[in-house]
């Protein structure tokens, strides 16, 4: 679309924002009985659904057990009504395995897996827009709190770009199409070790500490957020409990 | 085939000398291997060899109807194939993630970075647009595929020629080579992917890195980081997958050393472009057959290993002072290989004087005769020993005759007695005979 400036002058993006600001960004845990952890956000228009079953036994072959380790199992799937056209297939595309191995990587790092060797931890996550990989890593990072697995940190992620020489943070899907370099970032916001970067579309090696930087800045209010929200939930849980 | 499981000694090994910044094929941690291109004879064809890693890239070009979204633009695709001939793990069915995650790298650094002008492949909007295939094969993994192959897919695409077209209002003209010169795609720019290995040893932070890992090395890896860049440094792409933690800075550091290898890759590249052009050009002879080297063994000759050589003399000079002198020195070592036989010892021949001879036979003659296969029998511990010692003393044990081979009394005794035992000096005449039936049985 030609004429859509996504930095104007006084520094203001498409949708009002500034340039490291996030989107509005809504959470509950424990959204389904069933499971053994759940969560659901609402990082701006991309909502993300996600379900964790384990550690339970190897389902499947046995031969995959790891003696020493637990097996984290991802599975990515995106709704066909998420984009703006409707989508053929929802899962088991190039996309979504490519998907369902990052979080894959991104959480084997995260959840220490020596405490439950020879056991499976499944992690489903449903998204319901073209948004972005941050929104499943904070929607699996609160299930797999919910399910009460231990894990190192929390795993934040957010999203960068960069436009007219600005870092943007958490970018919209607007910005994502007008074909920009952008930046997905998973960090654990403790240590500021990154679990995972992935970066496409090209940026000038200058600005790459400039993009991560803000990346990194992101996430780090994400985790805010994320914080605030488990610990009302489990505020809640025990009052219910009558503690 | 499953992969067989690397052993934990060498794996061991290899993290050990990656701690002393040492590699199995003598690089440095920011070495790359040897990089070959070689061309076919049709346009678009190429083979690329990172060290033994081997990529096998085609570009073909087809007219078909654009996507509806995006109606005067080409399409270009691309296909990472794991051959089966690439690595016995390698399986029709078995490798799914790792060609997922491979085409994927791919497909992000060739396609969202632009490097081709897609509108240029458009000849009418909205009903025909060329769609540019890219097809890669694994030929034999030697580890880093994903740098091995972005070479190869570039290399291809720039090397390709497409049939030239021409639009002239409603009529189109697609031309054969035959009438018009192909034409070559426009490529903005090369972006060429670069790996490193991040290996984790006790801290959570990775704090050895190298680059190109090859097959070993790639095994007991924790973590692979992937940066590709074109030689204007702009980064195309940034992956980082295998579970480890990265730090900001190590990220940084990595990018720039990525810039300094894509420079050197992309000069090695233009230059492969322009030879071939040029062989082309000439009418020389071009294709894959030129390019294989012709094999004649002139020369026993190995590859070269780069070794380091500044403190052998110290460490020669500790051994040496530190070693057991030898217990025997043996002045003219005696070399027989398989086959061969000597009668004598190569001093003043002693046929005539039979008579002393035959009298030392009976007598003394046993613990100089050597039958040579007794020998190998009964000291083969000992002849192993001296033969370290001494090195050049090997016995042949043909079994095409006994030989027994004897020695005058005059010449030193020095060589048959290392080689036969004391216990055979004690019982001479005996033992040879007793031997010699036994071979007979054997026979």
């Amino acid at each position: 679309m030609a004429g859509l400036e996504l930095l104007s002058d006084q520094g203001y993006r498409v949708d009002g924002r500034r340039a490291g600001e996030l989107r509005k960004i809504q959470a509950r845990m424990g959204v389904f009985a069933q499971a053994d952890g759940s969560a659901y956000i609402e990082q701006g228009n991309t909502k993300a659904l996600a379900v964790v079953y384990g550690p339970h036994e190897i389902r499947g072959s046995r031969a995959r057990a790891l003696p020493d380790r637990a097996l984290v199992n991802c599975q990515y799937s995106s709704a066909t009504f998420s984009t703006g056209e409707r989508k053929r297939r929802p899962h088991g595309d190039r996309k979504s395995c490519e998907m369902g191995l990052q979080l894959r990587q991104t959480f084997e790092a995260a959840i220490l897996t020596q405490l439950h060797p020879r056991s499976q931890i499944d992690i489903y996550v449903l998204q319901a827009d073209g948004g972005t990989y941050a929104a499943c890593v904070n929607a699996a990072t609160l299930a797999v709190l919910d399910a009460g697995i231990p894990m190192r940190d929390f795993v934040c992620a957010c999203s960068a770009g960069f436009v007219d020489g600005t870092a943007l943070a958490d970018l919209s899907h607007v910005e994502e199409a007008a074909g920009g370099p952008q930046l997905a970032l998973a960090l654990l916001p403790a240590s500021g070790q990154i679990a995972l970067l992935e970066m496409d579309a090209r940026l000038h090696e200058d600005h790459l500490e400039r993009v991560l930087e803000a990346a990194a800045q992101a996430a780090r209010d994400v985790h805010t957020l994320l914080d605030r929200v488990v610990r009302q939930h489990v505020r809640e849980a025990s009052i219910l409990l009558g503690d | 085939m499953k992969e067989t499981p690397l052993s934990n000694c060498e794996r061991r090994f290899l993290l050990r000398a990656i701690e002393e910044k040492k590699r199995l094929d003598g690089r440095q941690t920011y070495d790359y291997r040897n990089i070959r291109i070689s061309f076919g004879t049709d346009y678009g064809c190429c083979i690329v060899e990172l060290g033994k890693t081997r990529v096998l890239g085609q570009v073909s070009c087809e007219l078909v109807s654009p996507k509806l979204n995006r109606a005067t633009e080409g399409i270009l695709f691309f296909n990472l194939e794991l051959s089966q001939m690439a690595a016995p793990a390698f399986e029709p069915g078995r490798q799914s993630d790792l060609l997922v995650k491979l085409n994927r790298l791919m497909e992000r650094c060739l396609r969202n970075s632009k490097c081709i002008d897609t509108e240029s492949l458009c000849v009418v909007a909205g009903e025909k647009v060329w769609q540019i295939r890219v097809d890669l094969h694994l030929l034999n993994h030697d580890g880093n595929i994903i740098d091995a192959a972005s070479i190869a897919a570039i290399v291809a695409l720039c090397h390709f020629r497409r049939p030239d077209v021409s639009v002239q209002g409603d009529e189109v003209t697609l031309y054969t080579p035959e009438e018009r010169d192909p034409v070559p795609l426009s490529i903005h720019h090369m972006p060429i992917c670069v790996s490193f290995a991040f290996f984790q040893q006790g801290d959570p932070n990775p704090t050895y890195l190298l680059v190109d890992p090859n097959e070993r090395e790639e095994r007991v890896m924790d973590g692979l980081l992937v940066i590709a860049m074109n030689k204007h440094r702009e980064i195309c792409t940034i992956q980082s997958s295998g579970g480890i933690m990265l730090l900001k800075d190590q990220v940084l550091r990595c990018s720039k050393i990525a810039g300094v290898k894509v420079a050197e890759i992309t000069e090695l590249i233009l230059k492969a472009l322009e030879n071939d052009q040029k062989v082309r050009k000439e009418g020389g002879k071009f294709g894959f057959a030129e390019s294989i080297a012709n094999q004649r063994i002139t020369a026993f000759k190995m590859e070269k290993a780069p070794i380091d050589t500044s403190d052998v003399e110290e460490k020669a000079e500790e051994i040496i002072a530190e070693a057991e002198p030898p217990s025997e020195v043996v002045s003219t070592p005696v070399l027989w290989t398989p086959g061969t036989a000597q009668i004598g010892e190569g001093v003043e021949n002693s046929w005539g004087d039979l008579e002393d001879s035959e009298k030392e036979d009976d007598e003394g003659g046993g613990d100089q005769a050597i039958i040579l296969d007794g020998i190998k029998m009964d000291t083969g511990v000992e002849v192993s020993d001296i033969g370290s010692q001494d090195a050049p003393i090997i016995l042949s044990d043909s079994e095409e005759e006994e030989m027994i081979i004897l020695e005058p009394d005059k010449n030193p005794k020095k060589i048959r007695t290392q080689t036969t035992s004391a216990k055979q000096e004690k019982a001479p005449s005996k033992k040879p005979v007793k031997r010699r039936k036994k071979k007979r049985a054997a026979n």
